[in-house]
């Protein structure tokens, strides 16, 4: 084939678009594949041969020979290391058809850039090596696949030439990947014997394993039915993505401009706007090139709606039709898996961004209910999620939610988790089904109202939240200013970090999951104490913002101050009121906040008091003042 | 009531929908967007694609067209007139230090003309507007650094690239918080090929640049490239006649870095048809590529597009 496969536009005749991921362990070949189908198909652009044919010398054995990754990994680090580390697309078009090609690195330190390769594949072209059989990658890889949604897998067994290309080795293979997939419910499993470096049933049909009767690779890429093609049949889902405002010649005009992520949406249909609930009907279609009476899965369109409904980005329309099935779920807690990609490890009940659809809104994990063990499937206990490790667990959301299971909807069922802080993409998840107590739970709503019991008090109900290191003085100020509100005759109360630990939170560690947990109790009481009309003092150290963010989070704006008590480590360890520097050092206690635990300072917060600049009675004195000033204490 | 769109190739209908919902993220997720118009197909493309996504108003975004003082003559005539006809709002920048240092691409070179007039004239534009998100034509098939950008590109304070520290986008989940300091530049054609945009000018009858297609045009011939002569800024070697050849180009650029190709392709059909025949890449004839390995990796950490 020498001529370059042609793309016109009579391709969509054919096979459509086909989204493919490679994958599999390291070194198996999986760059040089790619490199090897788009060269033998005639794809390679002469100038950009000649530039690798260049760069191929040293590399490979034979002078002339190409090195066929150099095709496609392209970043310096990449080459100079002679692996994979990011994702790279490829786009080609042979007669039949049209690709996308993500080609994934197999290193497992970048698991997550396989998954996110995984996740708008349709088909896996999964590398093994003929002479290594089935690596942990191989399997951990098919695990991803399998959770995304992938549901062709290709298994090409490579480095055949270097097998004596024997038809042995590639069935023992083939029996063993079948025995581990088998629980994986990939629909098709279809195994090729090839060599990506010498180029055997890549494109062309190998004369060196006469065995073999099945297709090339390239046949099999062209052929394949992904048969998932007819999102268009699924339910309507309709994603708005922004509201059209009136322009200036309609000032009537109001359009949600967004995608039909599944289904079928006519002028005249009756849909529902999610997640109000809200029933409204479609007046007409609108678009640049005129006015379609359809619009199916796959297009961007603006809806105009016949009642002037409140429907806002982020909001999903399904279709109102008599059938429950129509609908999307709306809830606030979910279970999901979740795979984590953050260097931080995924803490349950620490508040993170949620980003579904169009929508952002802070989600914590209430529970991890167990970790996958992606190359037994058998499932673990653990308190914590790691980098690139997968896990089932319940999320809670702070408002409700419109989704589809994963399985359902790949667009409708899938969220990415963001650090409040860094704003690094922390997790990747799949929604399996909402829980019920979501449903099933409402907040009651009281007889009396906090506002109520707070005025027969005569005060406003406030949370001062003193943060530090151990030792540096957070009990001995908070209660010292408990005494002069006491004394001024307001209703208080006192949270001390101990003592609430020798209570509520009796069954906490210091580990890192439980410090977030004891946080949460801790901030939950002050809740309701203030609810209750008291001013609450606590006194905890709270090692970490996001915590500290959570809490905040809890209570109306100006009515929780963080104040921290800024003492340095070395003051600290001098008073070590309680001994525990000593025993941190003994190396008889660990998990100690700034010996082997880490505290992250506060960055505005509403009051810094520093110890060594003045002494407790007169920083009581300036957390009272300051009270006075926002209007809570001794009016 | 006007006739209903020609339906799009399945394969293009799915492109232009991911596009577009792409430029509805950048309009609602960022502060001040801005849609870099480089006058060339792949803008034009973009260009119609943002007036679809947010058809019947207005566009959300200005176009910022970064002028080096060297483009053909025709791509300013083309743009001046492309802004009349939409009513878009245009924003020209051109690094007037650079200009008043005397820097050119014919005595500079390549290299120093590119990084002055072309990336520190992007970085100072985005700086002087305040913009924290620019949205480009780039696609990843034009260059193997590309291949691995995402769509949603984070750029550090001051504008650097960090290809080894890129959030992931699974699904069509794109992370858009932004840390101070830090901008994006967003490549809605992302998973485009140049042959997918050709067929997408056709489909939807997009008016380019008439320098793409053949024609007579005044060239020189320069290390192996057609360097054509669009006024008489470029300097001609002694003995040098500009000599008329039936050529046009596949890429746009500073008229003396940018190599015309000889066709005979007069319409957008016959540049398909001679795309499909054709045995070399794009930019093989943007010399800027090759000024050293990896260029385009470099220019991109240093803020280049």
């Amino acid at each position: 084939m020498d001529s370059p496969a042609s793309g016109g536009p009579e391709r969509s005749t054919g096979h459509g678009l086909l989204r493919v991921l490679t994958c599999g362990s390291v070194d198996d070949g999986k760059s040089t594949l790619i490199g090897r189908l788009l060269h033998d198909a005639g794809l390679v652009p002469d100038d950009q041969l000649e530039q690798v044919r260049r760069d191929s010398r040293g590399r490979v054995e034979q002078d002339g020979e190409i090195d066929f990754s150099l095709l496609v990994d392209g970043l310096e680090a990449e080459r100079e290391q002679g692996i994979t580390i990011d994702l790279a697309y490829r786009f080609f078009a042979t007669s039949r058809r049209s690709f996308i090609v993500a080609d994934a690195p197999g290193h497992e330190q970048y698991t997550r850039n396989m998954a996110t390769g995984a996740s708008a594949a349709s088909l896996a072209l999964l590398l093994v090596d003929a002479r290594k059989g089935l690596l942990t990658q191989t399997r951990r890889h098919s695990v991803i696949c399998s959770l995304m949604g992938i549901r062709h897998i290709v298994l090409a067994v490579n480095k055949m030439d270097l097998a004596g290309f024997g038809e042995a080795v590639f069935d023992a293979i083939l029996r063993d990947y079948r025995a581990f997939a088998a629980p994986l419910g990939f629909t098709t499993v279809t195994a090729i014997p090839l060599s990506a470096r010498a180029g055997d049933n890549v494109v062309h049909r190998s004369a060196r394993m006469p065995w073999y009767g099945g297709p090339t690779l390239l046949e099999h890429l062209e052929a394949v039915e992904p048969g998932e093609g007819d999102r268009a049949a699924a339910p309507l889902r309709f994603l708005v993505e922004w509201v059209a405002r009136p322009a200036a010649s309609d000032t009537d005009f109001r359009g949600l401009s967004g995608s039909v992520l599944s289904g079928r949406v006519a002028a005249g249909d009756r849909v529902t706007v999610w997640p109000a609930g809200t029933p409204a009907r479609v007046a007409r279609i609108v678009t640049l090139e005129g006015e379609p009476e359809e619009a199916r899965a796959g297009d961007a369109v603006t809806l105009v709606l016949e009642e002037a409904v409140d429907a806002a980005r982020g909001d999903l329309l399904s279709g109102a039709g008599a059938g429950a099935g129509d609908a999307p779920e709306v809830a606030d807690q979910f279970a999901a898996h979740l795979l984590w990609m953050g260097e931080e490890p995924m803490i349950p009940g620490r508040s993170y961004l949620l980003r579904s659809g169009a929508r952002w809104m802070p989600a914590t994990v209430t529970a991890l209910r167990h970790v996958l063990n992606v190359e037994t499937l058998e499932h673990g206990a653990a308190a914590t999620l790691g980098l690139n490790a997968v896990g089932l667990c319940n999320l809670s959301t702070a408002a409700p939610l419109a989704f589809d299971a994963y399985a359902a909807n790949r667009d409708t069922g899938s969220f990415i988790l963001v650090d409040r802080f860094t704003s690094r993409t922390v997790g990747a998840g799949m929604i399996r089904h909402p829980l019920r107590r979501a449903a099933n739970l409402h907040r009651q709503e009281l007889a009396v109202s906090a506002a109520e019991r707070a005025g027969i008090k005569r005060q406003r109900p406030a949370v001062l939240w003193f943060t530090g290191l151990p030792g540096a003085g957070k009990s001995t100020v908070a209660n010292r200013v408990e005494r002069r509100l006491h004394a001024l005759g307001h209703h208080t109360m006192l949270l001390d970090g101990d003592n609430v630990r020798l209570g509520l939170n009796r069954d906490l560690g210091f580990t890192d999951a439980d410090r977030v947990e004891n946080i949460r109790r801790a901030g939950e009481v002050a809740r309701l104490m203030t609810e209750a009309g008291l001013i609450v003092l606590c006194a905890f150290i709270a090692p970490f913002r996001a915590e500290r963010e959570m809490v905040r989070a809890l209570f109306a704006e100006g009515s929780f101050m963080e104040i921290f008590v800024d003492t340095p480590l070395a003051e600290c360890q001098r008073r070590d009121p309680k001994g525990l520097y000593a025993k941190a050092r003994a190396g008889s206690l660990r998990n100690v906040t700034g010996i082997d635990s880490p505290y992250e300072p506060p960055q505005a917060p509403e009051l810094r008091l520093d110890t060594l600049a003045e002494d407790a009675d007169r920083l009581a004195d300036r957390v009272v003042e300051a009270l006075r000033v926002r209007g809570i204490a001794g009016a | 009531m006007p006739h209903p769109p020609p339906p799009l190739p399945e394969d293009l209908r799915l492109l232009e929908a991911e596009a577009v919902s792409i430029l509805r993220e950048t309009a609602a997720a960022f502060r001040k967007p801005v849609l870099l118009y480089s006058i060339g197909k792949d803008s034009g493309v973009l260009l119609h694609l943002a007036r679809r996504a947010f058809h019947p108003g207005p566009l959300p975004f200005p176009l910022l067209h970064i002028d080096t003082g060297w483009k053909f003559r025709e791509m300013i005539a083309f743009r001046d007139e492309t802004v009349r006809r939409l009513g878009v709002e245009l924003i020209v920048h051109r690094n007037e230090e650079g200009a008043a240092r005397g820097i050119d691409p014919v005595r500079s070179g390549s290299a120093l003309h590119t990084r002055v007039m072309k990336t520190e004239a992007l970085r100072q534009a985005l700086d002087r507007h305040g913009f924290d998100a620019a949205i480009g034509g780039a696609r990843r098939d034009e260059e193997k650094s590309r291949a691995k950008e995402r769509i949603f590109s984070i750029r550090s304070p001051g504008h650097g690239w960090n290809p080894r520290d890129q959030r992931p986008e699974p699904w069509r989940l794109y992370n858009t918080r932004l840390q101070p300091g830090e901008t994006v530049r967003v490549f809605p054609l992302s998973n485009w090929t140049e042959l997918d945009v050709w067929r997408y000018v056709a489909a939807r009858r997009l008016p380019v640049v008439p320098l793409y297609f053949a024609a007579e045009r005044p060239v020189v011939r320069r290390s192996g490239t057609l360097i054509m002569v669009d006024d008489e800024r470029l300097p001609l070697d002694p003995g040098e006649v500009p000599e008329r050849l039936r050529v046009r180009f596949r890429t746009l650029g500073c008229y003396p870095l940018t190599g015309a190709i000889p066709s005979g392709a007069a319409t957008v059909e016959e540049i398909i048809a001679e795309m499909r025949a054709s045995r070399s890449s794009e930019r093989q004839g943007r010399l800027i590529d090759g000024d050293e390995p990896a260029a385009m990796e470099r220019k991109k950490r240093e803020g280049y597009f």
